[in-house]
């Protein structure tokens, strides 16, 4: 072809900036996972990014954000900073225990529920009536049960997400059995276990991972909603929910307390949102219809 | 056939004369999409007199109800508009009127019903009530001399039990009944002008022509004028004193009915009619073995400027010529307008 | 219709009785001995042993559970560990406020959210829908109690607008205590707003695109007319359904906002039975409000058929 040249230029320029142009297209899960990976590398690099969230020196109690603590300082004079950057840790790691948690489960249950006819009518009921609790009430009805600890916390944001996860694993595995290829694998005789590894399972996926993410965001939320109700993660644990709930009672006078800890974590699950909301427009567009 | 003669002697290029009711000038409309810009309707012109039918056929795709929404300025903001020429109604000019003017004049004074009465009345409100909403518009009728009005409209395009019926939702009504109601909707107002597209071809062949002479029969009471917009050769035979024929958004032929059946010029028009089943064993050729005659390739995407005839591509008879100039309305007798390079040659092969 | 609501709430009763069986069977469950959690890491076995009576342990399993859904038939939520007052009066002491935080939110969220999903809707792909859709989502983001600091620290610290904390009960005037629950309410609705919004947006641009809509048009309906006589009330399922699911949201923030505003409801009787644990008091509630929750769905599904006529029971 005369005009290779011609053509092969601009063909050229296109994959250079096909990063560019992916982004382009793809701005909200650009921004998300870019604030995302922020958090992440400084909930790992904390010990060097801040001080000792814990010591506390009292000549330094209530300071103003400044040069020095630049957000400041609570009542027992710790720096805010620190122990916000210290959260990042505590409330990333809630938030994905609680997702892998509450999505591993209801992924198990969900399935069960879609192919055995049998287990599916009870297991619902007990959705039904686990859906009908309020989730912060669930989870604090936990909490008091049992000694404060970050696993009773997980465990505890984790029940009320599962019914939701088990609703929607158990939709997909109901319209993927009814499909004419799996009626052809049941007819053929394969076994039932290998019908779900290899034909439902891989069709969960997309709607998992999207809904794995708001999980994510909702769990986070629901920690520092705990915590500043004083039934979350024990209190000598620097979460922005106890940072926030110490600094409660001295808002009028030193709001940065709460200020700093609540827009990073208002930033946080946002920027999971922002994740969630374009992944489940790139992976599954049926769903994304949907909502 | 109803087909008048007075329509036949009009000259072929007439200047709009106080017979005329609503005159097109060179509409062109188009819709901006993420792969271009659609022409979907470049250029056509054409007056409608008071009272008369004219029809305006094509395939899907040409143009012909989009030509029919910028009349009422219904393309979807955004979507498309009207980039250029003139749409007068009694002397207004339609295209640059503000928006609560041409607001008066729609279901008013110019009406138009829909191919799907199932999807065209709102789910959510009696049919009483839509056609009420017309009334309380456009007239000023209170509430209830309104409603009395949207029952008497269902007893005139002939719903049995209108008291009923106007207490209805449009889930409760055949399709057929549906396009009455939508009748009834376009007609409160005693429109001058019915714009109807497609107005039977959802329905079932034999509601078809209920529909099609209920609509000429208060057609003729109410002295309004109607665009009828059809692929249906059949139906233009039977309600059409005009015909245009749109193709790729332009304007193919223009005659009266009797002409155009007896004497079509453009290789389009004679495909489209070869494409119709005939009843006599006046047919030639391909209805010998009594099958539909296609016309062979596909609609040209209006995405890109056709340089020359639309039509080109498909047709037997295009020349090198056809392929680079774009040809002219040309009259062909007293009131025939056909776009074609080579009419003659056309006209003079038997069909 | 009638053979609907008695089906529906017959279907009720097994969600009941599951609820009824997980807050009773979570005391059980639990691993350690419930009673010395409750009763405090000071505790003497006494007061353990005490606490320990007063919830019935020292009976077996099935006799307690029985004695405590003959007491839930009977109206009876159970018995504070600390105050020694039923959960119903107890509840009945702080309802008000938390009902009245809670009708103000759902009018502040439905009052605002609406016209901005119906106008991002209709004005879809411009400035003004991208600034409903960039609320929508930051709302969907923010806690609770950030809006609320915030809007105390604006409305009420800096401006002086509004008492910054505090609930002035009805009978001291309404307006009194309309100015106590503005800023609780748009805390509150926050999150609520930004979820109606964008369900009404969606299902407004869905309806929009519809025949009818176009027919309207056509029939010269006023552009105002055509997007609320015709569109929104086509939209409405989706809107009604969301507003139900979103009354879960708002129970859940209900407890957080009254502890921000210092606001005695049943938030507060929450959180001081956290501090206390007094576990009868968090089970009551959970039951309280798990009914009120599957009485709201049942009247989601039956206000459809308002809305809709195509949807009979």
């Amino acid at each position: 072809m005369a005009t290779t040249t011609d053509v092969a230029a601009p063909v050229a320029a296109r994959r250079r900036t096909g990063a560019l142009a992916w982004i382009r297209r793809n701005p909200t899960i650009t921004i998300g996972a870019a604030i995302l990976a922020a958090l992440v590398v400084s909930a790992f690099l904390a010990p060097w990014l801040a001080d000792d969230p814990l010591s506390f020196e009292p000549i330094n109690r209530l300071k103003r954000p400044s040069e020095q603590f630049w957000f400041g300082t609570d009542q027992f004079g710790r720096d805010v900073y620190s122990r916000v950057i210290y959260g990042t840790r505590i409330s990333l790691a809630v938030g994905i225990s609680v997702a892998v948690f509450a999505t591993a489960v209801g992924l198990a249950v969900g399935v069960l529920c879609g192919y055995y006819k049998r287990a599916d009518a009870i297991v619902m009921r007990i959705m039904d009536g686990l859906m009908a609790i309020p989730s912060i009430l669930l989870a604090i009805a936990l909490i008091t049960l049992m000694k404060a600890s970050l696993f009773i916390v997980i465990v505890a944001i984790s029940i009320p997400e599962i019914p939701r996860v088990v609703r929607l694993v158990r939709s997909v595995v109901l319209t993927v059995r009814g499909q004419p290829y799996i009626e052809a694998a049941i007819a053929s005789g394969t076994r039932g276990l290998t019908i779900m590894v290899r034909h439902i399972l891989p069709n969960t996926i997309a709607p998992l991972i999207v809904q794995a993410t708001y999980v994510c965001a909702s769990a986070i939320l629901t920690e520092a909603g705990l915590s500043f109700l004083g039934a979350g993660t024990p209190p000598e644990i620097p979460s922005w929910g106890n940072v926030i709930s110490l600094g409660r009672t001295f808002f009028q006078i030193a709001p940065w307390i709460i200020f700093f800890p609540g827009v990073l974590l208002a930033i946080t699950v946002l920027a999971i949102n922002l994740v969630g909301d374009g992944l489940r427009d790139t992976l599954d567009p049926r769903i994304a219809r949907r909502m | 056939m109803t087909a008048l003669a007075t329509a036949t002697a009009a000259p072929a290029a007439a200047p709009a004369s106080s017979d005329t009711i609503l005159s097109v000038r060179d509409l062109r409309t188009q819709f901006f999409t993420r792969d271009g810009v659609v022409r979907a309707v470049d250029g056509v012109s054409f007056d409608l007199k008071r009272g008369e039918t004219l029809c305006i056929v094509g395939e899907s795709g040409c143009g012909k109800s989009v030509t029919a929404l910028s009349i009422l300025r219904l393309i979807p903001r955004g979507a498309g508009r009207i980039v250029g020429g003139s749409i007068k109604f009694e002397g207004t000019e339609l295209t640059t009127l503000p928006e609560d003017q041409m607001r008066k004049i729609r279901g008013n004074r110019i009406s138009m019903i829909f191919q799907e009465p199932m999807t065209s009345l709102n789910p959510v409100l009696t049919v009483g009530a839509q056609i009420a909403e017309s009334l309380h518009i456009h007239q000023g009728l209170d509430r209830r001399a309104a409603w009395d009005r949207a029952v008497e409209m269902l007893s005139i395009v002939r719903i049995a039990d209108p008291k009923r019926r106007a207490g209805e939702y449009p889930h409760q009504l055949s399709g057929g009944m549906r396009q009455r109601v939508m009748i009834a909707i376009a007609l409160a107002c005693n429109p001058k002008v019915l714009i109807a597209d497609e107005p039977t071809t959802a329905l079932d062949v034999t509601i078809q022509a209920q529909i099609l002479n209920l609509m000429l029969e208060l057609k003729e009471r109410l002295g309004t004028a109607i665009v009828l917009i059809t692929h249906d050769l059949g139906v233009v035979a039977e309600t059409a004193q005009r015909v245009i024929v749109m193709y790729a958004g332009r304007k193919a032929e223009e005659a009266s009915v009797e002409e155009l059946f007896r004497n079509p010029i453009h290789p389009y028009t004679r495909g489209l009619m070869g494409s119709i089943p005939r009843r006599t064993a006046t047919g030639r050729r391909s209805n010998i073995r009594g099958r539909l005659q296609e016309i062979s390739g596909i609609v040209p995407s209006l995405r890109e400027e056709i340089p020359g005839c639309a039509f080109a591509p498909r047709c037997s008879y295009a020349v090198d010529r056809c392929r680079t100039e774009q040809p002219p309305l040309d009259p062909h007798g007293p009131y025939h307008l056909a776009a074609c390079w080579e009419a003659a040659r056309v006209a003079a092969t038997p069909r | 219709m009638t053979a609907y609501i008695i089906r529906r709430l017959l279907a009720t009763i097994p969600v009941m009785i599951v609820v009824a069986l997980f807050v009773f069977f979570l005391l059980h469950l639990t691993p350690g001995d419930p009673a010395a959690v409750i009763a405090g890491d000071d505790a003497t076995p006494t007061e353990i042993e005490g606490v320990r009576r007063k919830l019935g342990l020292d009976r077996p399993v099935w006799e307690q559970f029985g004695i405590y859904v003959w007491g839930l038939l009977n109206g009876d939520l159970g018995t504070s560990i600390f105050s020694n007052l039923p959960v119903t009066t107890l509840v009945a002491q702080r309802l008000e406020p938390s009902l009245v935080l809670a009708l103000s939110t759902l009018l502040v969220a439905v009052v605002f959210a609406i016209p901005m999903g119906v106008v991002a809707a209709w004005k879809a792909r411009t400035a003004v829908d991208r600034i409903v859709m960039g609320f929508s989502v930051i709302g969907f983001a923010v806690p609770v109690f950030l809006v609320g600091y915030l809007l105390i620290y604006v409305f009420a610290i800096e401006l002086r607008w509004l008492p910054v904390q505090g609930y002035r009960p009805l009978s001291q005037g309404i307006d009194q205590t309309a100015r106590s629950i503005v800023l609780p309410a748009f805390a509150l609705g926050m999150v609520y707003m930004a979820l109606i919004a964008r369900i009404t947006r969606a299902s407004m641009l869905e309806v929009l695109s519809e025949d009818y809509i176009r027919t309207a048009h056509a029939k010269g309906v006023a552009t105002r007319s055509v997007l609320l006589r015709h569109a929104l009330k086509n939209a409405a399922v989706p809107i009604v359904t969301v507003i139900g699911i979103g009354l879960a949201l708002l129970i859940s923030g209900v407890v957080i906002t009254e502890t921000v505003f210092n606001i005695p409801g049943l938030g507060r009787l929450t959180v001081d039975a956290i501090l206390k644990r007094d576990y009868p008091i968090i089970q009551g509630l959970i039951i309280l409000f798990a009914g009120v929750k599957v009485m709201v769905n049942l009247m989601i599904d039956i206000s459809y058929t308002f809305f809709d006529p195509r949807i009979r029971y």
